[in-house]
């Protein structure tokens, strides 16, 4: 028995679909994780996907079989690039919106949704906020279900300028942050 | 189990666990899993601080350093990370499942009787009984794909062949494996 059970291979985990490299196949992204492999661990590549190892592993399957599971393959790839197509597709069309709300007649609050799509922890960026303009910040779920970050104050062009900023930072600077104003309360006439 | 498990909403709480329950802990690991007597201290050493997380339906996780080591449902046996798996493959009793079953086993199916003992699947020669823990490896892979309980000792899976042998726990990619522990 080996003293700490380590095989002679250290573990190593594809950097596209987190499976060790065999099971690569079954993840959907085959071809990028091919590439990734091939750049990495070129002698790990040779060993997985060269002529003998893909001969190897088919021959207990018979020939229609190994057409089939190519076929699947193949559409599991598909499939995962049309998702992968999807998501950032959302991503651009979808918008941060930076709503003006009023809490009573002097005071009002700015209350920001949609920051969660583009990969940003709603919680840590309420801390930031509540920092950098020295009020109350905090996420609450607004009417819809989703995460809202709620500040005090009429902080609003500074928000604004902010989310551009962080969202030009990572990258996604097509996308809209839209200012809008909210007057929910109207006391009815009796 | 992990098909659907969200860090964000099936997380409760977070906690570390006391030295004496750690210890206590060890003791049932090297129980249940012989082999672990070697590592055990590799894996949990006498200073480091385990934290016990409690997620819904009665399901703790037990990790250390912001990995997962392994996790407990009600008072089942306790169930070792994919992870560790792969870092410590000797320690723990295995069985192999044919090629055909991957791609299921990886959907979260839970594995059949004649995936077991058809050509390219293997069990071990010693019977193991019902309510083992076992790593589940892949006709032609080096290394683990999943983690499962046996529902039937496996001299009864090579006999009767039939029905579930093996209930899945965690596998490539599910919940447990997406999980990023902050």
């Amino acid at each position: 028995m080996a003293e700490d059970g380590r095989s002679a291979l250290p573990i190593i985990y594809c950097g596209v679909c987190t499976f060790p490299p065999e099971y690569c196949e079954f993840g959907g992204t085959l071809q990028k994780c091919k590439t990734w492999l091939k750049v990495e661990y070129p002698d790990l590549y040779d060993k997985l996907y060269s002529e003998d190892a893909l001969a190897k592993a088919t021959e207990g399957l018979s020939l229609e079989k190994q057409e089939k599971v190519e076929r699947e393959i193949q559409k599991l790839q598909a499939k995962e690039a049309n998702r992968a197509e999807k998501e950032l597709k959302k991503k651009l069309s979808s918008k941060v919106v930076v709503k003006r709300v009023e809490r009573s007649k002097r005071k009002h609050v700015i209350a920001v949704s949609g920051v969660e799509v583009f990969g940003i922890d709603p919680k840590k960026l309420a801390k930031t906020f509540a920092s950098k303009f020295a009020t109350g910040a905090s996420v609450t779920k607004n009417l819809e279900g989703k995460d809202e970050i709620v500040i005090q104050g009429d902080v609003g062009d500074e928000v604004e300028e902010y989310v551009s900023d962080l969202l030009e930072e990572k990258g996604l600077d097509g996308v809209k942050v839209e200012r809008t104003e909210d007057k929910p309360k109207k006391k009815s006439q009796a | 189990m992990f098909k659907k498990f969200n860090a964000k909403d099936d997380i409760h709480s977070r906690t570390n666990v006391k030295s004496s329950v750690q210890r206590g802990l060890k003791l049932k690991l090297i129980e249940q899993f012989p082999k672990l007597e070697n590592v055990i201290d590799e894996i949990i050493p006498k200073k480091g601080q385990l934290v016990i997380i409690k997620c819904t339906d009665k399901l703790s996780l037990y990790a250390m350093d912001n990995e997962v080591l392994f996790y407990q449902h009600f008072d089942d046996p306790f169930v070792p990370s994919l992870k560790l798996i792969h870092k410590f493959a000797d320690c723990f009793p295995s069985v192999t499942v044919d090629r055909g079953a991957i791609k299921f086993i990886l959907s979260g199916a839970n594995i059949m009787c004649p995936g077991l003992t058809s050509k390219g699947a293997g069990l071990p020669d010693e019977n193991l009984p019902a309510g083992t823990v076992v790593a589940i490896l892949a006709e032609g892979k080096e290394t683990a794909l999943a983690v499962g309980k046996l529902i039937m000792d496996t001299d009864e899976i090579k006999k009767i062949n039939k029905g579930i042998g093996i209930e899945v726990g965690t596998h490539l990619g599910d919940g447990l494996w997406s999980l990023e522990v902050e």
